[in-house]
């Protein structure tokens, strides 16, 4: 434990007090994080690596290895990005930057975010801190296993199907999906453009609205992007009177969920209605039915064709070949890992000539049904609720071998992801001593609201979130 | 032996001189260092995204209203999937379902009458960065020892303009490429120069028996740098189609490479397997939709095009008359001559020829007084109407002055003069008689000079001739 500061318990709000009061400097703050990631990141891996202070002017901050930083190696967890420099800051850094944080590191991600446990990265899985046999989620489970070690007082991910909330539930963070469209992905390594999105991870809930306020607004240099059609407040109260919540039957029937998981999460709907919000069940029948193999078109579609630059031509990993196409060939062939090249060939073979129709044409309009489902349930709620995840952290390798049950971590997580909506994952209990995650909905630009009804379960549930084997 | 009719449709591109590139701020240019106006977004990097380049949307609008295109209120960029070095992201975004502008025509004024080609689509996509093959003879890739990439020109936009099948010989489909460049240039949105490249057409060429109906295979022309190119190409492959189907063979479609030095057409090798460029919806970047007040406007800013001129003259001049006028720029200026009263023919002559040489500019002359010299231009001097043309774009100019200058023919008048050039010089009329009959012209410039100029060369010609006989 470093003589500074307890970095375990220390909430990014409690820091930046810290520093502006001048009990501790930027400097000692850096280092103290430094020192935790030299104490348990051997046994973690969260970090692919770590940066030294650089002068900045506030705390630090992680942030997942798909998003760019200027001379420091971004490899999205590919060998196929080895010893790539970016040139360039993406926006998320740059505002990180001069919002005066400064960058810890790059922590450990699922290949091209193309996973639920990081055992897909390159450069080996990282483990959760509650129980480094079990994976901490993915593909953000780097930046997770270090907000919830102690190892970063916050930290950025990107969230693609899940990216962001699931990991957050397996490790008990807050977690936030904030609406597409919010926030820039310019300088994210792309896995799938209609549904990267970059989401805030922290300690609690006021944290994750925090960094959200400092990166998420309209950017020139992308041009999907909006301005908030409100401010980011920080939310206070502990009331949720007049809340109206809906739980989707569909989603709570799903036989994939663990008994210990829908326990938590049925105490924390009666929790919800405590404070006194209204809930009633409400029917997303298509969301849930489609919303998987709806995803798992478009998602790799999108990605065969934003991995087609790796060609070893401009920068990257090269295997040299006797002509272009051969080195193109090797250099693919060598550089990727098994998940990308199942998806590429998934995306080629759903955008080809004759079966784009059947396969991927159709999964659009699909998405278009699911976009309407959710605005029709908007109109009676202002939250929906499920679990994040139908399971809790499980053991490395349970589901390594098998990707079709690797993909249903996000079977929750997906729908609203389709939809562009806002989702947070908010600690709601455990199960088996592991941390069970809330996932809240909102509409279009409604992350205030998510905001405020987060904050009201963190502050009635006063769980500790500290893996109980580091306290 | 049945007569054959040539079908023939263009696919155009055309490189916009917008002053950034297509989706990022990059510098368009011709001839900077290798790799030097790049950046992030158009070499591919990891996580860079496009932008698009308002003018350029504008520009593709305003070239689909010349071209008498409805211009879609939503068109969508998508990307085209192939994997090349020129390529950086691997793939080109390009529209493809939902172009810019769809449905157009442009009339091209023919001996015969005129004749409606349809434009099929234009729309916007960005260029390719250049390959260098170093090594081998040939300067292609086959046999090159290793490619460089400069990826400069990767990013610049580009307009792809497709034609209907509408153009039925070499001669047409140049007459169409003449009038479509001169619509460019004059709209300002490029310098559409085939050998700088930045016009480029590939022709896509089909006979079948006059009268028939039924379009029969195609082949593909590329490569072509010149609108003569064009025609020499277009014509080789209709004769070769022609001759393969009266021999009782088969057309298979293929692609040409024309051969600028033997004009022959080099079948490219044919791949294993089809073209298949996965085309989706470009999800980095929003739909294109011009408002429709932006349209209106563009419509309304639209001048007089070269096709309606072309035609308007050619009421009066033959096509290439027409064409040189129109191109020059200089049709306004010859109808105004026209209508004060000058011959149309002579007029035209006048003005493509000596007034372009005498560097006057067109919008600075007076077309009524231009009109009195070309009608006055057998009667006086052809210095003094030379002087006059120099002068033609002066403020103020007046013709009189030139035109009362006529030439002196009238013998009488001339006479004596040519007879005391002769007394004067003696001894040249001693040699003149003696054989030197080179030394007419001695005597001709004298009487010239005596005159300062007015004299009819003609007529002293034959005065001084008649005077020196033995």
């Amino acid at each position: 434990m470093s003589a500074v500061v307890d970095t375990l318990r220390l909430t990014a709000e409690e820091a930046l007090a810290l520093v502006e009061r001048g009990d501790v400097s930027p400097a000692e703050l850096h280092a103290a994080y430094l020192d935790a990631i030299g104490e348990r990141d051997a046994e973690l891996h969260a970090y692919l690596r770590t940066v030294e202070y650089d002068g900045a002017t506030s705390i630090p901050i992680a942030l997942k290895d798909v998003i760019s930083t200027k001379g420091l190696e971004t490899t999205a967890g590919s060998r196929i990005l080895e010893g790539y420099v970016p040139v360039f800051d993406a926006t998320v850094t740059s505002r990180c930057r001069q919002a005066g944080l400064s960058v810890l590191g790059k922590t450990n991600t699922d290949e091209f975010a193309m996973g639920s446990s990081t055992e897909n990265s390159a450069y080996g899985p990282s483990r959760n801190p509650w129980d480094p046999a079990r994976v901490p989620g993915g593909s953000g489970g780097g930046t997770a296993a270090a907000v919830s070690a102690g190892l970063a007082p916050w930290g950025l991910g990107s969230d693609t199907g899940g990216s962001v909330k699931q990991p957050s539930a397996l490790c008990g963070n807050v977690g936030l999906r904030p609406t597409y469209g919010t926030v820039s992905r310019y300088g994210i390594v792309a896995f799938a453009s209609s549904l990267d999105q970059v989401g805030p991870v922290a300690k609690t809930v006021r944290d994750v609205a925090l960094l959200y306020r400092i990166v998420s607004g309209r950017d020139p240099a992308d041009s999907t992007t909006v301005e908030l059609s409100e401010p980011v407040e920080l939310p206070t109260s502990e009331r949720l009177d007049g809340l109206r919540v809906g739980v989707p039957r569909q989603a709570v029937a799903l036989e994939a969920i663990e008994p210990g998981v829908r326990a938590a999460f049925h105490s924390s709907l009666a929790l919800l209605g405590e404070l006194g919000a209204e809930l009633d069940e409400c029917d997303l029948p298509l969301s849930f039915d489609y919303g998987m193999p709806c995803y798992y078109l478009i998602a790799p579609a999108e990605a065969s064709s934003n991995l087609a630059r790796y060609d070893g031509v401009r920068y990257g990993r090269r295997s040299d070949g006797a002509t272009y196409r051969e080195t193109v060939e090797r250099t693919r062939d060598d550089g990727f890992g098994d998940e990308p090249k199942r998806r590429i060939m998934l995306g080629t073979y759903a955008l080809s000539a004759g079966y784009y129709d059947a396969y991927y044409g159709q999964a659009q309009k699909v998405r278009t049904l699911l976009v309407r489902e959710h605005a029709a349930a908007f109109e009676r709620f202002d939250v929906l609720a499920t679990p994040t995840s139908p399971t809790v952290a499980f053991p490395l390798g349970d589901k390594a071998a098998d990707p079709l049950a690797m993909y249903a971590c996000d079977l929750l997580t997906i729908p609203s992801c389709l939809a562009g909506l806002p989702g947070l994952s908010v600690p709601c209990g455990f199960s088996e001593g592991l941390p069970v995650g809330l996932q809240l909905v909102g509409p279009q630009f409604g992350e205030n609201a998510l905001f405020r009804a987060g904050h009201a379960v963190e502050r009635a549930l006063e769980l500790d979130l500290v893996p109980e084997r580091l306290r | 032996m049945s007569t054959w009719e040539p079908v023939i449709g263009l696919e155009i591109h055309v490189q916009l001189k917008t002053r950034t590139k297509m989706f990022c701020r990059c510098r368009v240019g011709f001839g900077a260092e290798e790799n030097s106006q790049t950046c992030p977004v158009c070499l591919g990097f990891p996580g860079a995204l496009p932008v698009p380049n308002r003018t350029a949307i504008e520009w593709v609008v305003k070239l689909g209203l010349a071209l008498g295109c409805e211009i879609a209120e939503r068109a969508v960029f998508a990307r085209k999937n192939y994997f090349y070095p020129d390529l950086s992201k691997g793939y080109q975004i390009s529209q493809y379902d939902l172009p810019s502008c769809v449905n157009g025509n442009m009339i091209v004024s023919l001996a015969e009458g005129q004749h409606e080609i349809g434009i099929v689509r234009a729309h916007l996509e960005e260029d390719a960065a250049k390959n260098v093959h170093v090594g081998g003879r040939t300067g292609r890739i086959g046999g090159a020892e290793y490619t460089l990439v400069d990826y400069n020109r990767g990013g610049t936009p580009l307009v792809e303009i497709v034609t209907a099948p509408d153009l039925h010989s070499a001669e047409e489909a140049k007459r169409f490429l003449q009038l479509l460049r001169q619509t460019i240039v004059e709209l300002g949105i490029s310098d559409a120069e085939m050998e700088k490249g930045t016009l480029r057409v590939d022709a896509n060429v089909s006979v079948r028996p006059a009268g028939s109906e039924v379009l029969r295979t195609r082949s593909e022309i590329k490569n072509m740098n010149s609108f003569t190119h064009i025609a020499r190409g277009i014509d080789a492959e209709v004769a070769r189609q022609i001759e393969v189907w009266e021999s009782g063979g088969e057309v298979e479609q293929h692609t040409y490479d024309f051969d600028v030095g033997s004009g022959a057409l080099t079948a490219r090798r044919t791949k294993e397997e089809a073209d298949d460029y996965r085309y989706f919806p470009e999800p980095d970047l929003a739909p294109v939709e011009p408002p429709a007040e932006l349209v209106d406007r563009l419509r309304f800013e639209l001048p007089e095009l070269p096709a309606a001129r072309i035609a308007r003259v050619m009421k009066k001049l033959d096509h290439d008359r027409a064409l040189v006028l129109v191109t020059g720029g200089l049709d306004r200026l010859w109808e105004a001559t026209v209508a004060a009263g000058a011959d149309g023919v002579a007029a035209s002559n006048v003005i493509a020829n000596q007034l372009v040489a005498s560097g006057a500019r067109p919008g600075a002359v007076d077309p009524t007084e231009l009109a009195k010299l070309v009608d006055a231009r057998e009667r006086i001097p052809r210095a003094t109407f030379a002087e006059a043309l120099g002068k033609i774009g002066d403020h103020g100019f007046s013709a009189e002055p030139y035109l009362a200058m006529e030439s002196v023919s009238d013998t009488s008048e001339l006479e004596p003069i040519v007879d005391a050039v002769i007394a004067a010089n003696s001894a040249q009329v001693e040699q003149y008689r003696g054989g030197k009959e080179g030394l007419l012209g001695f005597f001709v410039g004298q009487v010239m000079k005596e005159t300062k100029g007015r004299a009819d060369p003609r007529v002293v010609n034959e005065l001084v001739r008649a005077r020196l006989a033995p």
